[in-house]
């Protein structure tokens, strides 16, 4: 059985990469490349799989929010992601390198009996980025 | 149309290649429930059900997402009959669910009936209970019960042992 629980922030962020030129990460990146960066409302899916305990639940959701607060939302909202956030550091700030950070910052503190099953980010309601999580 | 002489590429037999579909209906039904176990005390219930331990209930717009998976049949080109499955969706789930109080007036979250804990969860199995035996024909059969407790909120469950 899996839960998946939903949450949202807002950050900035800015694609480019050292490994090319100004015109090469222009050309690549295209608007994402402007060089003062630009913002999102994210929204974050995170999916936990397991089997309900005694409780009724696969896993307890203040202890999932707490978690997905403290490691993700407290770290990723209203913040500069190029900036703001050291799981990102020397990576292009891609929403699929967020969600690779996303699912290393959760799994740093995962102590829920469930497993963390997927991560999906949405950048904005047309793009979304997901990733299945061992 | 499709001329009655068209082979489909992928096709031996002149038809579609049976292959496994997905077909989803939503329903929606809303209900209150209360989330404790009457052997704990309130704290020890607020701290496992959090607010869903409020003591009078609650009540939510629950979102039902029954996913069938099979072969389109080849002559009607249908999965599963939608009406029927509206039909089977209404029986087992809306028409005894919906603007009721779970843990009063539906089984097996009342006290005569077993006095499970309705959390999503729960009422995710016991839907899936309630819809598989009556979504089984030769070529298709329930895949997936999703229930949405709130737009944030949601229970995938394919039948797995508990």
């Amino acid at each position: 059985m899996r839960l998946t629980r939903r949450y949202r922030f807002a950050a900035s962020h800015r694609l480019n990469t050292d490994a090319l030129s100004p015109q090469d990460n222009a050309r690549l990146y295209g608007k994402c490349n402007n060089p003062f960066g630009h913002g999102h409302d994210y929204v974050l899916d995170v999916t936990v799989e397991g089997v309900p305990d005694g409780s009724g639940q696969i896993v307890n959701r203040d202890t999932l929010d707490a978690l997905v607060n403290t490691q993700i939302l407290a770290r990723v909202d209203h913040r500069n992601l190029n900036v703001d956030v050291p799981a990102l550091a020397g990576r292009v700030a891609t929403t699929e390198n967020l969600a690779f950070a996303v699912e290393a910052m959760l799994k740093e503190r995962w102590t829920l009996p469930a497993r963390l099953a997927r991560v999906r980010i949405a950048e904005t309601p047309r793009n979304t980025f997901e990733l299945d999580t061992q | 149309m499709t001329p009655a002489s068209f082979v489909h590429p992928d096709s031996a037999r002149g038809h579609l290649n049976r292959k496994i579909m997905l077909l989803t209906r939503k329903a929606e039904f809303s209900a209150s429930h209360v989330c404790s176990d009457p052997a704990l005390s309130p704290e020890e219930n607020r701290a496992v059900y959090g607010v869903n331990a409020h003591p009078a209930g609650h009540g939510h717009n629950f979102v039902l997402e029954v996913t069938i998976e099979g072969d389109p049949d080849p002559v009607t080109g249908m999965v599963f009959d939608l009406r029927q499955l509206k039909e089977i969706i209404n029986q087992e789930v809306v028409d005894p669910m919906d603007h009721r109080f779970l843990n009063c007036e539906v089984a097996p979250f009342t006290v005569a009936t077993g006095n499970v804990v309705p959390t999503t969860e729960n009422l995710a199995m016991e839907i899936w209970k309630r819809l598989a035996p009556r979504i089984q024909s030769p070529s298709a059969r329930l895949h997936n019960v999703r229930l949405f407790e709130t737009a944030d909120l949601y229970i995938d469950y394919r039948g797995e042992a508990a």
